[in-house]
């Protein structure tokens, strides 16, 4: 099996590796936005789909410790790479127009170490309490943990609320690269799909991010409120 | 036309290098690019400096030898033609252009704007090829190839090997030159048999000269002077990942 | 010199046969015990190369280039010719053979022609086996297109590449033989000399062009495929590296150089627009289709062409040749343009204070068959007219003129394309061999390939099995000796100090022998010529300027050296011009013309191959004739009006 190890260093290899834990991420993603926008249905709905989640047990742990490797083997990948595309240039242009490369597909390391930023802070902020540690200690009338007094307060703050929503511009310029960029990576494309691959990514972070974003908004707007949803 | 212009100048392998500035005086707009490089050579030899050392041979885009940057663009600004087929037409009275050679690892530079591209040589030899001896080939008819085929084939076939693309990639990557002859025979039955072996090799050796890996900015397409496609480097992505989980030789 | 051509015996058409069977075979295991160098990656080098490796022969192959896949065959892109008759048109080995053996005026070996058109198809089969991506009908099958005047479709065709990619086939097929370590390859290599030991070709001396390092490198035969000369005329369609320096070496040595003033100079190119320019290129033949030439009536009428009407134009290959009008051959589209030129009648760029351009003008045929169909037709060559000149082909008139394009003289070969001196062999367009006094369309990739992969092959071995005389390395004195030799002149040349550039002294002999040995030769030009090239010569070697040193890279060294081979080169393409005093093929000697002004070939005086022997420095060469027989094919003489 040392061909595994020798895949996953070679060139297409590791970047194979990097879009497949991408996809499990975006996988990730897409089911926390989807739980997220519960938060929508009041604070029954959304406290029962939380403490479900809770309940889940080793099964959670099991997600977590997945995603935590995800997270590692993608980022560490990627730096790999990173260092030897810097290390296939040392010597760089004086002059350099970009033809077809965007922000977004040149910023990928950049906004990915931002991003985990923002997961580190999104951790501390929601699932450790670190930032306010009164946040765990909501309960609701069964006694579970209220996750939706959670969310709304901490979005209540607009400084976060606007951390919330530019991290999720991020998130959506880094998807609108990467989700496109996967399919490519693995192979699937046909210049008949040409343009759909191309424009899946896009398409997709937009939908992510107008989701994500519409929590934050919505809290400020007052849209969502302790009372409940709209 | 008067220019300014700004150049890579490097004695040898080892010295540093530096930009120098040269003007170029009374240009045609009919000459080349590259006769406008003769002119400025001429006059730097007159005065008994070196002249700047370019590669260059055929002169109308096929060779593949020639190979600059300029203006931070892979043979110019224009698409789809390489460094000897600019013209100075394209160009403004008074401009200032930036002249540099590739620049890459696996692409030293021997002389000023000259570069050794022996890699794109290795990365063939490890397997760019269908092996076939010379005599026994059985008629050109016996197998059919659809056109659409045989015209893909032609698309990634038309790469000149010249380095835009590497030179282009902000990785210094070389799939799509790997890719555009890999593809050339993936698209044809003569290539099948050794299809994911060569897929593999050729990557293999790519790795091994010290090329960046794509991370799919698309920049050598814009710059290839053949303006050959980026799916050229799904298929080889396809093919190369095949070969590893499968083991097929 | 002794000029044995070694033609086989018997019938045409069983002579390579018999002579493959009659010929000495190496014993597989000792064929890696011989090593062969190989000057020149082209179509014919690459495939020697690969093909002799296969074989078992330890091979080196050397290119001035960067990597192999650069060599000048890349260039190439009408097509090759095969006797496949797929579309069923009547072709055969024969009709190849007559058309290439009439095409050539009757100047070429009616045995090595048979021989190229025999395996002509077999070179087709190899490619299509290498992936080469040929054009394809829809059914799949391979599709074919008629080229250059013939009157079957043999041309097989990849786009507009084919030179590429027959050479990119080629490459491969060394590629996977350098892999296998069967050939060595040295890129940016050139061929500075010919080591003979006892009258053998033995090996070469060559200098490393990125460090200026001098190395001898031994062999027990030595192949030049190291192409043609066009570049002595400074301005012509090849490639800017294109010399004839490694076949000048080896002339010098003692190599018979066989019809040197045979140049063929294509008529439809993008004329000169300034002094600076520095190369020329060609547009496909097929424009004459649809373009009418012309030019004014009136000698230096500098009016806009639209705004000469249409009685003040001369349409004047309409004129005199009213039969094939436009379409007459190469040659003689060229001459005429030069005369109307020399008139004073040439339009476009004022250059030195001539005009050298007519109008090919596809105004007729644009409100003919609309401009969409014009379009569709030449589309690619317009937008490549429109990127060069500037001018817009659909609305005002191309500027064309001739140039040098292709050179049918070459070292001199025997059937075996071994030299008369034993060990060297000559293959491609630096041979001979197979053109005669002109080349037909999509010929040259044919016979390049069919050097390399299917008579190089088998010759060679007969060379080792009879005719070769043990080991020898770089030790030897005569590497010592020849080094020594290539040394000197490269210091001389460094040492001469004066001030005048290697590309002035090189436009210089372009312009003597564009305008005295070029489309159109007299006795009186030519010795003008004569004196002139060694005049430029003199002075070359007393008033040259070199900047830099002689390690490290040095392109103006480089060009100097070719430039120094060329200059000695000229003049005896000139001796040969002006000897041959008929006219054949590209060679237009006015002296020997109709009344209609049509060439006249001297069959009784002139079927022979003029081979020149070098005499030493500043010593006219002597001339050596081998006879040309024709047992198969009637002696004809073209007619076009």
């Amino acid at each position: 099996m040392d061909w595994v190890v020798k895949f996953a260093r070679s060139s297409i290899g590791a970047k194979a590796v990097v879009a497949l834990t991408g996809a499990g991420l975006v996988g990730f993603v897409v089911a926390h936005l989807l739980g997220n926008l519960q938060l929508f249905a009041g604070p029954e709905q959304f406290n029962n789909y939380a403490h479900g989640l809770k309940s889940l047990g080793p099964l959670l742990w099991a997600a977590r410790l997945g995603l935590l490797g995800m997270f590692v083997l993608h980022i560490g990948m990627a730096i790999r790479l990173q260092s030897m595309n810097k290390a296939a240039r040392p010597v760089s242009y004086q002059s350099k127009k970009a033809q077809a490369s965007t922000l977004a597909s040149r910023s990928m390391l950049l906004g990915g170490v931002t991003l985990l930023l923002f997961v580190l802070f999104h951790l501390a902020h929601y699932t450790l309490g670190v930032v306010d540690p009164q946040f765990l200690e909501y309960k609701t009338a069964e006694g579970w943990h209220d996750a939706y007094k959670m969310t709304v307060i901490g979005f209540q703050s607009a400084p976060v609320a606007g951390l919330y929503i530019a991290a999720m511009a991020g998130l959506a310029m880094h998807l609108g690269h990467g989700v496109s960029s996967m399919f490519q990576t693995l192979g699937l494309n046909h210049p008949r799909y040409r343009p759909l691959i191309r424009g899946i990514g896009p398409a997709l972070a937009a939908l992510i991010f107008l989701g994500f974003v519409s929590i934050p908004i919505a809290v400020q707007l007052g849209i969502i409120s302790l009372q409940g949803g709209a | 036309m008067n220019l300014t212009l700004n150049v890579w100048r490097q004695k040898g392998p080892d010295d540093p290098g530096r930009m120098v500035t040269y003007s170029a005086n009374n240009i045609s707009p009919d000459m080349s690019f590259l006769e406008m490089l003769d002119v400025v050579n001429e006059q730097l030899e007159e005065k008994g400096e070196e002249p700047i050392a370019f590669d260059h041979d055929c002169r109308e885009g096929i060779c593949g030898m020639c190979s600059m940057m300029i203006n931070g663009v892979p043979h110019g600004p224009d698409r789809g033609i390489t460094t000897c087929q600019v013209h100075m037409r394209r160009f403004n009275d008074g401009d200032t252009l930036w002249i540099e050679p590739w620049r890459a690892t696996a692409f030293p530079v021997i002389k000023d704007l000259v570069v050794q591209r022996g890699a794109f040589d290795r990365i063939i030899q490890a397997g760019g090829y269908i092996s076939v001896k010379t005599g026994g080939a059985p008629d050109g008819n016996a197998i059919p190839i659809t056109k659409t085929q045989a015209d893909k084939s032609m698309d990634a076939a038309a790469c000149i090997g010249c380095g835009a693309c590497v030179a282009a990639c902000p990785n210094a990557s070389a799939m799509l030159f790997v890719a555009a002859k890999a593809s050339q025979f993936a698209h044809l039955p003569q290539g099948q048999p050794e299809r994911y072996r060569r897929a593999k090799r050729m990557v293999d050796q790519m790795d091994e000269e010290g090329f960046g890996n794509c991370t799919n900015h698309y920049e050598c397409e814009a710059a290839c002077p053949k303006e050959i496609s980026v799916e050229n480097i799904t298929l080889l992505n396809r093919d190369y990942i095949r070969a590893n989980l499968t083991g097929v030789e | 010199m002794q000029l044995e051509s070694n033609i086989p015996s018997g019938p045409l058409e069983d002579k390579w046969e018999k002579h493959r069977f009659d010929m000495k075979l190496v014993n597989p295991a000792n064929k890696r015990k011989y090593t062969v160098i190989v000057v020149g990656s082209g179509l014919a080098g690459a495939s020697a190369s690969a093909s002799l490796g296969e074989l078992g022969y330890d091979v080196r192959c050397f290119c001035f280039q960067d990597s192999p896949r650069r060599a000048h065959s890349i260039a190439a892109q009408g097509g090759i010719n095969a006797t496949k008759n797929y579309p069923n048109d009547g072709d055969s080995v024969f009709r190849l053979f007559y058309d290439t053996i009439k095409g050539g005026d009757f100047r070429s070996r009616e045995a090595n022609v048979y021989r190229l058109s025999q395996v002509s198809a077999n070179i087709i089969d190899q490619c299509v086996a290498q992936g080469v991506p040929f054009a394809r009908e829809y059914g799949g099958h391979l599709a074919n297109r008629s080229f250059g005047g013939a009157q079957v479709s043999r041309t097989f065709y990849a786009r507009g590449q084919t030179g590429q990619q027959l050479l990119l086939g080629a490459y491969g097929a060394l590629s996977r033989q350098i892999h296998a370590g069967k050939v060595k390859m040295y890129t940016r290599t050139e061929m500075l000399d010919l080591v003979l030991v006892d009258g053998h070709a033995r090996g070469i001396v060559v200098r490393d062009l990125v460090t200026g390092k001098i190395s001898s490198h031994a062999a027990d035969a030595v192949v030049l495929a190291t192409g043609g000369y066009c570049n002595v005329f400074y301005l012509s369609t090849n490639a800017m590296g294109c010399n004839v320096s490694a076949a000048f070496r080896a002339y010098k040595r003692g190599a018979g150089f066989a019809n040197p003033c045979y140049v063929q100079i294509h008529p439809t190119c993008i004329p000169v627009s300034g002094g600076y320019q520095s190369k020329l290129t060609l547009m496909s033949e097929s424009l004459r289709n649809d373009g009418r030439v012309w030019v004014p009536l009136k000698k230096g009428d500098t009016r806009r062409p639209s705004e000469i009407p249409e009685s003040e134009r001369d349409y004047y290959l309409e004129r005199r040749y009213p039969a094939f009008g436009n379409l007459v051959p190469r040659d003689v589209a060229s001459r005429n343009a030069k005369y109307v030129c020399d008139e004073g009648r040439g339009v476009g760029h004022e250059v030195n204070g001539e005009r050298r351009a007519v109008y090919l003008d596809f105004r007729d045929a644009i409100n003919r068959v609309g401009e969409k169909a014009i379009r569709d037709r030449y589309g690619n060559l317009f937008h490549m007219y429109q990127k060069i000149t500037g001018d817009n082909p659909y609305q005002v008139p191309m500027r064309i003129y001739p140039a040098p394009h292709y050179t049918m003289g070459g070292l001199w070969v025997d059937y075996n394309l071994m030299s008369n001196v034993p060990g060297l062999h000559v293959i491609g367009e630096a041979n001979f061999s197979d053109h005669g006094a002109n080349r037909l369309g999509a010929s040259a990739l044919m016979q390049g390939l069919a050097d390399g992969y299917f008579v190089l092959p088998y010759t060679i071995g007969n060379y080792f099995a009879t005719k070769h005389k043990g080991k020898v390395t770089t030790d030897h004195p005569a590497f010592k000796e020849v080094e020594e030799s290539v040394n000197g002149k490269l210091k001389k040349l460094m040492d001469i100090g004066g001030d005048r550039t290697v590309d002035s002294f090189h436009r210089a002999l372009g312009q003597i022998m564009l305008d005295k040995c070029g489309v159109s030769r007299t006795a009186e030009g030519l010795k003008t010529a004569l004196e002139e090239v060694a005049a430029l010569r003199e002075e070359f070697w007393e008033n040259l300027k070199l900047p830099g040193g002689l390690s490290g890279m040095n392109v103006s060294l480089e060009k100097a050296g070719r430039v120094a081979d060329f200059l000695e080169h000229a003049e005896l393409m000139c001796h040969d011009a002006l000897d041959r005093s008929e006219s054949c093929g590209c060679h237009f000697r006015e002296e020997s013309q109709t009344e209609e002004g049509e060439a006249k070939r001297d069959d009784e005086n002139f079927s022979f191959v003029s081979t020149w022997e070098y005499q030493g420095a500043g010593e006219e060469p002597v001339l050596h004739k081998e006879p040309l027989e024709f047992e198969n094919v009637k002696l004809t003489t073209r007619s076009y009006k």
